[in-house]
């Protein structure tokens, strides 16, 4: 629990990895992806505050140790929500997997949520894994990063055939948050594979399913926030938003919150450090500390309240995962998730 | 940006030329040219008038179709320099790389380039971008109007040639002139991006939230996309 000015924050960090990308676990002949993959994780970890910078040799393979230090000794975490990444085409183990993560959260009872993942080209094998993986550990969410490459495929549009029988399947088994995240290679390659459309026709399809877009669709911040606002059960998950602007470019992010708020609602924005990339410390106190700059060019946007600040960092994934928050840091009267849905300003066309 | 500066007059000059021709260049994401991005890393023309410019990009995982565009687009305004025979342009420190380099080489086109990963080449990719860019330079154009009291119903009856003149009206209307919609003097300030048609009296608030929030979503990219390119390459000129 975070404490500022008499105030208590119970923080949720909704988005963060226990990884292994040393070149120990690189994939022979994929050499060049699994390299150029961490490499381009750590630079953005450079747009954190320089004292939080890790030498690259540390940033492939952190350890436990670093993870419960930074996370929630200095990191103000009480809960954190495991994402996995699978990426076994470039690391042979996997990048960061749902064993791997359930190992260590074995450990430390009460403080992890492991989610699964599954990747709709697995076909019933696939199927037969995620339902070992929820039974097994107790799985509320998935992370599913679209862009992965499998068997030659470059990726995935949830809309698929394939992927609606997943999701179906991940529904009956009892899964109610999907983190969806996009990359650079979907097929075919002529499309914008950071399209959000297929999150927009998977939500309407599946309203009993939340849909978390991790990094609030960058870099289609404006197609994200145009479905969102019309898709009750569309979340934004600040993960990159916080880590990678707050710090480096403060103006664009005061902006970026600003359409978030606006359009997404401060009931539907949920906190992810993304650790490893960055530390979730400075992002916790920092944005505690944040306001709405006095600006021309920002006065349109309204400012924060410290129950926006709660929600945010905690309460709205705690609701989502029905994680028991103490009653000190709850909010005087807590929305319902159907209220939260109502209260995202609706707008729609003629 | 390494760019040789000894040689003959002529020789230089083909240089410059040939940078100038790559500022028309823009990346289609970011409507920004690729040499104030620092996205051009070297440009050089020998005395025979064979051009050879290298490319780099924030992070080794960029889209490979916006990559592309790029690539292509260096040739096709390279090659089109007076004095530049032949040209080479090449794309490093990228996953795709070599198809890409391969297929703007041979003039291949996307589709071929990467063959069975795509079916379409990028037209409509670039359209749907310079319509963003369009939404973006709305932005713009309307924030010190709306600032200085001009209503809604004010600025949706305003016709470009009655906006004061500035930078950003003049980036309005050549992206408007690109994609084939109204862009003269007596068109409508406030139109559809997709169909040219003047926005509706009533539709005048929301068109503006979302050119204010489509200007909010190309900034922040940008700015980490610059940002990653300023960790890959320190020793980079960017403006």
């Amino acid at each position: 629990m975070y404490e500022k000015d008499g105030e208590k924050y119970f923080i949720v960090d909704s988005h963060m990895h226990y990884w292994s990308a040393g070149p120990d676990n690189w994939v022979k002949g994929a050499e060049q992806y699994a390299k150029g993959w961490i490499e381009c994780f750590h630079a953005y970890q450079s747009l954190g505050p320089q004292e939080t910078h890790w030498p690259i040799e540390k940033f492939m393979s952190y350890t436990e140790d670093d993870l419960m230090k930074d996370v929630f000794e200095d990191g103000h975490v009480d809960i954190a929500v495991f994402q996995p990444t699978y990426l076994k085409e470039w690391y042979a183990e996997g990048f960061n997997t749902t064993e791997r993560n359930a190992a260590l959260g074995a450990k430390h009872p009460g403080m992890f949520i492991a989610n699964t993942r599954f990747d709709p080209r697995d076909g019933d094998v696939g199927l037969e894994e995620l339902r070992r993986n929820v039974e097994r550990y107790g799985s509320k969410g998935v992370k599913l990063y679209t862009a992965e490459w499998n068997n030659g495929s470059r990726g995935y549009k949830l809309s698929d055939p394939a992927a609606y029988r997943y999701l179906e399947a991940a529904q009956n088994l009892g899964i109610k948050n999907v983190h969806v995240h996009k990359g650079p290679t979907i097929w075919p390659l002529d499309k914008d594979a950071f399209d959000v459309s297929d999150i927009d026709h998977c939500a309407t399809d599946f309203p009993d399913l939340n849909f978390i877009v991790e990094h609030v669709g960058l870099p289609r911040i404006e197609d994200f926030c145009f479905m969102a606002t019309q898709e009750p059960n569309v979340y934004a998950g600040l993960s990159v938003v916080i880590g990678g602007l707050m710090h480096a470019r403060p103006k664009f992010f005061a902006k970026v919150m600003g359409e978030l708020l606006f359009w997404v609602g401060e009931d539907k924005m949920t906190f992810g450090s993304d650790y490893g990339i960055w530390e979730p410390k400075w992002q916790v106190e920092g944005f505690v500390d944040w306001q709405m700059p006095d600006d021309d060019e920002l006065s349109d946007y309204g400012k924060l309240t410290t129950a926006t600040k709660k929600k945010i960092l905690g309460l709205n994934a705690a609701r989502l995962y029905d994680i028991e928050v103490p009653k000190e840091a709850q909010l005087p009267v807590v929305p319902s998730a159907r209220e939260a849905q109502d209260s995202a300003q609706l707008v729609t066309e003629s | 940006m390494s760019v040789a500066t000894a040689g003959t007059t002529g020789w230089t000059n083909k240089v410059s030329a040939a940078l100038a021709a790559l500022a028309t260049v823009r990346d289609p994401e970011l409507d920004e040219p690729i040499t104030t991005l620092g996205f051009v890393a070297s440009c050089v023309v020998s005395g025979e008038g064979h051009a050879v410019v290298r490319l780099r990009l924030p992070t080794y995982f960029c889209a490979p179709n916006f990559a592309f565009l790029m690539v292509a687009d260096a040739y096709d305004a390279v090659t089109a320099v007076p004095g530049v025979r032949s040209a080479e342009v090449i794309l490093e420190d990228h996953f795709a790389s070599d198809a890409i380099n391969a297929g703007v080489a041979a003039q291949a086109g996307f589709v071929a380039s990467f063959d069975g990963e795509a079916v379409a080449e990028l037209g409509d990719q670039r359209a749907q971008f310079l319509r963003k860019a369009v939404m973006a330079g709305t932005d713009l154009v309307c924030r010190p109007l709306v600032a200085a009291g001009v209503t809604p119903p004010e600025l949706q009856a305003l016709t470009l040639g009655a906006v004061p003149a500035s930078q950003e009206l003049a980036r309005l209307r050549e992206r408007r002139a690109e994609l084939g919609l109204p862009a003269g003097d007596d068109a409508p300030l406030l139109i559809d991006p997709l169909t040219g048609a003047r926005v509706d009296e009533a539709q005048v608030p929301l068109h503006l939230r979302r050119a204010r929030v489509t200007r909010a979503g190309i900034e922040a990219n940008t700015s980490i996309c610059s940002g990653m390119f300023r960790v890959r390459y320190p020793e980079a000129q960017t403006t």
